[in-house]
């Protein structure tokens, strides 16, 4: 069989058909202007030698930097194991596995995920996973402006201390919904949000974000702020770091006793390597009497007839074929091999190694804040105890300093210059259980001979 | 065959209203929609208090094979819910008419429900509705 499905032959027959002298006049709808006539930055075609050797030229020019970059996308250990299992065949090839007498092993594994999940956030239900963080959020605000009943305002009340990126994505698809997103300021010394600066009186609020560690690694005061929400009728959405959730209080016992209502993140810690930017996985937890307003799909156990286990997709209350166009979900592409790898990473860590991960990266961070916080003309900027990541502020702007750093293979950190202006020459700095002792003297080096 | 008590008046979204002695109305949806329908898993009732024009999306019945929307069949305001089906949404399945009860509305206007469909004429429309 051709790999061209259409010979010449082929395409004269086509066009004859729908009555078309030439392929030009298929594309005649389209004015002239609008046609890429050439593209002058596209190269001439080479042979695969030349490709090979092309491709090779420019691998080379790749390094592997120490990276302390954060901001989102953090780099773990992924024990060899967890690929080695996640792209066997089974699981690849997998697209839509829901057929439940083909697929039982990806319906046990997707029920095995919302187990896990749901234990790590001590919530209810678990979804099966939706494309990424930032998408997971702005399900998360649609979900609650269809959960609070009460509230007619359509208010959400988003810190500035959750990621900007997220904010952006939120923003983007709810905004013509209605929905009305208001910025909640951070404390300046804390990197937080103070309790005590929120509106005494603050109306009808929908749903109040609580980032949780927030986008500058600092932790918030979740507890007196989910007080706060259910006081005033606003229901809270969490959005939290999954490693960090192995040590400190989770969502689902924020407050006093009734926790978080929505809880959602990115699930790339768990088992996903940084790969430029992707792909990556949002998850979502609920407290059960919001289930049926939660999008994606829940996988359930039951069994059958024999009374052997079998595991069937159960819910997926807001989904395109339960209720055609008025579906509700609206980014809930189901990320299965993400998850596959990340069921299988935390089996194989398990609750002691999830802790372990998240204690040792913890530490170093502690101990890399320290070591950079000693360099003259550095210091850290927040005061309160912070994850996996920190705010410097340094003697000159970041973007420099990164460019610098760069050059000596360290990837510095995050510049907060353009989405946190008021900060100064801010760096946001991470390390998780990778990094050595001797990695951050190496940074420490580096930073003070660019500074010097 | 599906059941169509006489005394009812009926909607062509299925739903059927029933004068009470105090002037409001009782709603909910027919034997035939709820056989359409198939084994209910899920009722979501419209609030107390809530003002509904005749037409208006008010509930939401989701059984095992779709959601669909049910339709104020008149304009008025909610006065009470049938909070039941929320944890035995197969009432609507077993007994449409009584049990499955799904709201009651304070009718703006009581002669809205006279140009409803009366019992033959709603017989007659599912009948053509099947062929």
């Amino acid at each position: 069989m051709p790999f061209i499905p259409h010979t010449d032959d082929d395409t004269r027959e086509m066009l004859a058909t729908i009555g078309a002298d030439s392929i030009e006049d298929l594309f005649d709808e389209i004015p002239s202007g609008l046609r890429a006539t050439s593209l002058d930055r596209i190269p001439a075609g080479r042979n695969e030698m030349a490709v090979n050797r092309l491709l090779q030229e420019c691998a080379a020019k790749d390094t592997q930097p120490l990276s302390f970059l954060g901001a989102g996308a953090y780099e773990h250990h992924i024990p060899a194991a967890v690929w080695q299992l996640t792209t066997r065949g089974e699981f690849y090839t997998a697209y839509t596995p829901y057929q439940a007498e083909a697929s039982q092993g990806t319906l046990q594994l997707l029920y095995e995920f919302q187990t896990m999940m749901a234990e790590l956030t001590a919530m209810d239900v678990s979804n099966a996973s939706l494309y990424d963080g930032a998408s997971a959020l702005a399900e998360a605000v649609l979900m609650a402006v269809r959960a609070n009943r009460k509230s007619k305002s359509k208010r959400i009340l988003m810190p500035a201390t959750v990621h900007p990126t997220y904010r952006s994505v939120v923003n983007t698809i709810v905004r013509h919904q209605g929905i009305k997103l208001e910025l909640v300021d951070y404390d300046r010394q804390g990197g937080h949000i103070d309790p005590a600066s929120l509106p005494a009186e603050p109306g009808d609020i929908t749903a109040l974000v609580i980032p949780q560690p927030n986008f500058f690694g600092s932790l918030e005061d979740a507890d007196a702020l989910t007080d706060w929400a259910q006081q005033h009728g606003a229901l809270v959405i969490a959005v939290v770091n999954p490693t960090a959730m192995a040590l400190i209080k989770p969502p689902g016992e924020w407050g006093n006793g009734e926790g978080a209502d929505i809880v959602c993140g990115e699930g790339q810690p768990l088992g996903a390597p940084l790969a430029s930017g992707g792909p990556y996985f949002g998850f979502m937890c609920c407290a059960q009497q919001h289930v049926r307003q939660m999008p994606g799909r829940i996988i359930g156990r039951t069994t059958d007839l024999e009374g052997k286990s079998g595991y069937v997709l159960t819910l997926q209350a807001r989904e395109q074929h339960i209720r055609r166009s008025k579906a509700t979900s609206n980014i809930c592409t189901n990320q299965g091999l993400l998850t596959t790898a990340a069921t299988i990473y935390l089996a194989l860590v398990g609750q002691q190694g999830l802790q372990q991960t998240a204690a040792h990266s913890h530490a170093n961070t502690r101990k890399l804040a320290e070591a950079l916080g000693a360099i003259a003309g550095v210091e850290l900027i927040f005061n309160r105890p912070y994850f996996h990541e920190a705010v410097l502020r340094l003697p000159k702007p970041a973007a420099e300093v990164l460019v610098e750093l760069d050059r000596l293979g360290i990837l510095g950190g995050f510049d907060l210059a353009a989405d946190y202006p008021e900060l100064g020459n801010a760096l946001l700095v991470c390390a998780t259980e990778t990094k050595t002792d001797a990695d951050i003297e190496q940074f420490a080096a580096a930073l003070r001979k660019v500074l010097g | 065959m599906s059941n169509v008590p006489n005394e009812l008046r009926y909607t062509k979204s299925h739903e059927w209203v029933r004068t009470e002695a105090d002037g409001s109305v009782t709603v909910g949806i027919t034997d035939h929609a709820q056989e359409l329908l198939g084994d209910m898993v899920f009722i979501e009732l419209p609030e107390i208090e809530a003002n509904y024009t005749a037409g208006d999306e008010c509930a939401v019945v989701e059984s095992v094979k779709a959601a669909s929307d049910v339709y104020s069949p008149i304009s008025g305001e909610v006065i009470a819910i049938n909070e039941d089906l929320t944890e035995t949404p197969e009432t609507i399945n077993q007994d449409p008419f009584d049990t499955g009860w799904m709201f009651k509305m304070q009718p703006e206007d009581a002669g809205e429900v006279d140009e409803l469909m009366d019992a033959e004429a709603y017989a007659e429309f599912i009948a053509d509705e099947e062929h």
